[in-house]
């Protein structure tokens, strides 16, 4: 259930502007059809002004204008330090969830593939951990995040020099619903 | 398939004893990459009656012994197989070099039972007219037990003439990676008679043996997060040991077998827990902000081994087994990993960092004497073999992952790999009394 009300919430982000749903009729709503349906979802008759392009229909999720679309924080080695060139993008996230309480976010902690598989595990739970603790402070609700790590198990880039490591020592930010 | 003698006196060209098994089931090639420089002339004579069988015991045996990297094998040139003491002259065997010479004898028993007569010969007192026994065993056995036969010989010989017990009746496990399908498989100590365990389009780690052999825990992220599982290898059956909120990982067998160590991620940070094997009666052993991973239990049960980073830098600590004051262990280097404890708990092997290399180091615990073993590369996951002889790890080569294996004395290095696959995370199991 929780996930189909969040799927819900995500798709009133998405659709904020769609020309919206009729779905909700019974048998006793019948008589209200002609006011409530407003702008029902018939084709635009010829003499229609054509709609203005849907500004505010992709999520600020996506908007690649807006720092939320920027989904990742990375690392220096062994850290699990957010510098400060990402704490822009983690305040955004966090004044994000704290002004939309629906919205349930998973920070998915990755290291590189060097040293032990199981010490990178727990160093990816370390990174997204940090990350978890200063959405909390923004105003983050415990229940909007969790903090989860792949360790180097998944990693984004594969091969086997700094320039692909550098980008497997990251948290990723992954709304629920995406 | 070599079965001339030779020498390990120069090792610029490593030689190959490939693995092609009539079953062609997916195995391991082991190459030998270096030996002692002190090996052990011995001959193996072969096994009369062994050619009615597909596989040649005294092969078997001879490639065991000759990747030990301790044995010198005497070519036994095309002669005629002894069956008793009495074929042997052992002035001959002294005069090619050997120390000593085993002789064997496969004989079909009633009821589809093999009885096998082996003998080890000294040859090299002269002093008495008539060979001298080393070893003698009629061991029973029968035709799906050939191989583990010839292993348990190979071991005895080994004991015999190196004063250690061997390790080659024994079983590996380990995780291969093609594609998106991991597997976690299983295979003899010689790469033969590889079978999978368990397959999964998302990551394995971790695999780790009951001490008695029979299960295998390992760390499965195929319900898109880590649960810690244990399975029954005869009957293949998988049971979820922990899968709390959070991550669960790096499972160890207590020595009894009754429990396991693992690692929980639920109160925040990775964090050791103990419970039973059924999953019942969890109790969290450490309570701090830091990493606090990789378990493992002493050989006598007191005590356990962890890595964390509660020093600013991953190291290796040591606490009683029920919890309580952890002992930082290591102090040299930023980060030093992946303790597990010698089969006689006075060791223990573990990945230490230097510079950009990763390598596998051996420090006695009570001197705290540390020996690196292995030069360069992405060592990871070492493991020991039951004597205590060799140590197994993952490692790398030409971008893709490899087991090798390095004598405790860093002498012998051999690698192993797998067509066409990352092989990883490997663990060596106990010794074999009967094959499951």
């Amino acid at each position: 259930m929780k996930n189909i009300s969040l799927y819900l919430v995500i798709a009133a982000l998405l659709g904020a502007c769609a020309s919206e749903p009729t779905k909700t009729q019974t048998g006793a709503q019948v008589e209200d059809r002609s006011q409530s349906q407003t702008p029902p979802s018939t084709p635009p008759t010829a003499d229609t002004q054509p709609l203005p392009p849907p500004v505010s229909s992709v999520s600020p999720l996506k908007d690649p204008n807006n720092i939320l679309s920027q989904r990742s924080v990375f690392y220096d080695l062994d850290s699990f330090e957010v510098k400060p060139e990402y704490k822009a993008l983690v305040e955004a996230h966090g004044n994000y969830l704290a002004s939309n309480p629906n919205a349930k976010v998973f920070l998915q902690g990755n290291t590189d593939e060097r040293g032990s598989r199981e010490y990178n595990l727990a160093l990816g739970q370390k990174r997204a951990d940090g990350v978890r603790k200063i959405l909390a402070l923004l105003g983050a609700k415990e229940a909007q995040v969790e903090a989860v790590s792949l360790g180097e198990e998944k990693p984004r880039a594969e091969c086997h020099e700094e320039s692909c490591w550098s980008q497997n020592r990251r948290t990723d930010f992954v709304y629920q619903g995406e | 398939m070599r079965t001339k003698p030779f020498t390990f006196i120069s090792f610029v060209t490593a030689f190959l004893i490939s693995i092609v098994t009539g079953d062609a089931r997916a195995a391991l090639t082991i190459e030998i990459t270096g030996g002692s420089s002190l090996q052990i002339p011995v001959a193996i004579a072969p096994f009369a009656g062994e050619e009615a069988y597909p596989d040649k015991l005294s092969k078997i045996v001879m490639e065991d012994l000759a990747r030990s990297g301790l044995f010198k094998l005497i070519d036994t040139g095309g002669m005629a197989p002894p069956r008793t003491p009495a074929d042997v002259r052992v002035s001959d065997w002294k005069a090619k070099g050997a120390t000593a010479l085993a002789i064997a004898n496969v004989a079909p028993q009633a009821g589809g039972r093999i009885d096998v007569q082996f003998r080890l010969i000294d040859t090299v007192r002269q002093d008495v007219a008539q060979a001298v026994q080393i070893a003698g065993y009629s061991l029973p056995t029968s035709r799906t037990q050939l191989r583990l036969t010839a292993h348990q010989i190979a071991d005895i010989i080994f004991e015999k003439l190196t004063g250690n017990p061997g390790a080659f009746a024994s079983r590996i496990a380990y995780i291969t990676k093609r594609g998106n399908t991991h597997e976690l498989q299983i295979a003899d100590s010689d790469g033969y008679s590889a079978q999978t365990v368990f397959t999964s389009h998302e990551p394995i780690i971790s695999p780790t043996w009951s001490p008695d052999g029979t299960k295998i825990a390992y760390v499965a992220f195929d319900q898109k997060k880590p649960i810690v599982y244990v399975q029954t290898l005869a009957t293949g059956q998988r049971q979820i040991i922990a899968n709390f909120k959070g991550n669960n990982s790096a499972p160890a067998w207590s020595p009894d077998g009754r429990q396991l160590a693992v690692v929980l991620s639920r109160d925040g940070f990775a964090q050791i827990y103990t419970l039973n094997v059924d999953g019942s009666g969890l109790k969290r052993l450490t309570h701090t902000n830091s990493i606090e991973t990789e378990p493992n239990w002493s050989p006598d049960g007191k005590y356990l081994l962890f890595t964390s980073d509660r020093g600013g830098s991953p190291q290796i600590y040591r606490m009683p087994a029920y919890g309580g004051e952890p002992v930082r262990l290591t102090f040299e280097g930023s980060y030093n990993v992946s303790p597990r404890y010698s089969p006689d708990g006075k060791s223990f092997v573990f990945i230490r960092r230097e510079g950009n290399q990763f390598r596998v180091a051996v420090q006695d615990i009570i001197s705290g004497q540390v020996q690196v073993l292995t030069e360069n590369g992405l060592d990871e996951s070492p493991s020991w073999a039951p004597n205590g002889k060799m140590i197994l790890y993952g490692t790398e080569r030409l971008g893709r992952g490899v087991l090798a294996a390095v004598s405790s004395d860093g002498r012998v290095k051999q690698k192993l790999s797998a067509q066409a696959s990352d092989v990883r995370e490997p663990a060596w199991g106990p010794i074999l009394r009967s094959k499951p």
